[in-house]
């Protein structure tokens, strides 16, 4: 019997073409953030409160991953911004042959800002690099303040938590303050902002878009 | 869930591997090695690993699974320790912002040839 030492990533595949798609980014200077949730947590929502107060002359694109139907790329459309549905049909996450694909038809010098949205899920798209700035996780207070220390890995990885639905407080059995902490204890540099499908919130994150897309402009963030 | 898409993407790195080894070579085992955060049930990846093998070459393929717990190093004491609970602050000099050391792994270790 004798042993073959391999030490590859499984994701070998996944990895090099991230790596390219990252370098290509790169190149353009384009912004890539990856969206990833439960399904249910207002990921749609949020980027239709986004997109609505969004400059028109904001070159920004979107695409969104489902298992089947075009339905939030219809309701992504409506403002006038480039959106791409990405039907998985079954698939339960995003892999970066899917983005490249995707992006395909749009000469990567005319946007500046990519917005992934990925399948519903907490788990399976952890494991895919896209070759994105940020991976950005939502937590809504619909779900449990313990999220972040049952699905670890996902909080871990994720620059930024969007706390979901917070106008909703009053009336369901969840502290803000312990889903919070949670996060904190498993990712502690983690940012967090709250927001509302009322718009809470969205300022503060088009904000914090605003400054990662302008340190992407001025070479000061660049994505290992 | 994805756990089927990560026994293909195995099978096809060995499906490549093989193809550079001399004619009739064949594999045993595969080992890999998967950390907790890698997102991986490791129960869902030998099941599925199971039903993808059967009925076809690779059906007398063992898989061998190496968990890997996560650990991390502090920056400023590089103290090195197992995060228990998600706990990562430095147990040493109380730093907040350690570092991930291992615990992300998802790797193919190695697989074992038949003589």
């Amino acid at each position: 019997m004798s042993q073959i030492v391999v030490e590859k990533k499984v994701l070998n595949e996944n990895q090099k073409l991230a790596a390219e798609l990252r370098e290509k980014f790169r190149e353009h200077k384009i912004l890539v953030v990856n969206i990833i949730s439960s399904p249910g947590s207002g990921k749609t929502t949020l980027l239709e409160r986004t997109l609505e107060r969004m400059d028109k002359s904001k070159r920004v694109v979107l695409l969104t991953g489902d298992l089947q139907t075009e339905n939030d790329a219809t309701r992504l459309s409506q403002w006038g911004f480039r959106v791409k549905q990405i039907i998985t049909g079954g698939t339960c996450h995003l892999d970066a042959k899917m983005i490249e694909k995707h992006l395909a038809d749009w000469p990567l010098d005319s946007f500046d800002v990519l917005i992934i949205e990925n399948v519903g899920n907490l788990v399976c798209p952890t494991s895919y690099d896209l070759g994105e700035h940020f991976k950005i996780v939502i937590l809504s207070v619909t779900e449990g303040e313990d999220k972040p220390l049952k699905y670890p890995s996902i909080f871990v990885k994720s620059e930024l938590m969007i706390l979901s639905k917070v106008d909703l407080l009053p009336y369901v059995p969840f502290s803000a303050e312990l889903a919070k902490s949670n996060a904190r204890t498993v990712h502690p540099g983690i940012e967090i902002i709250e927001t509302s499908s009322k718009g809470d919130g969205v300022d503060e994150w088009m904000k914090w878009l605003e400054e990662k897309l302008a340190a992407v402009k001025s070479g000061e963030l660049v994505s290992a | 869930m994805h756990e089927l898409s990560i026994v293909s993407s195995v099978l096809d790195q060995l499906g490549e591997l093989k193809k550079q080894q001399p004619v009739g070579t064949r594999f045993s085992k595969v080992g890999l090695r998967v950390g907790e955060l890698a997102g991986i049930d490791v129960d869902c990846l030998r099941f599925g690993f199971e039903c993808v093998v059967k009925d076809t070459d690779w059906e007398q393929l063992a898989l061998e699974i190496e968990q890997v717990q996560r650990r991390q190093r502090c920056p400023k004491c590089n103290a090195e320790f197992r995060a228990e609970n998600w706990a990562t602050a430095c147990p040493e000099c109380g730093e907040a912002a350690t570092i991930i050391i291992a615990g992300e792994e998802l790797q193919i270790a190695y697989v074992e040839v038949e003589e």
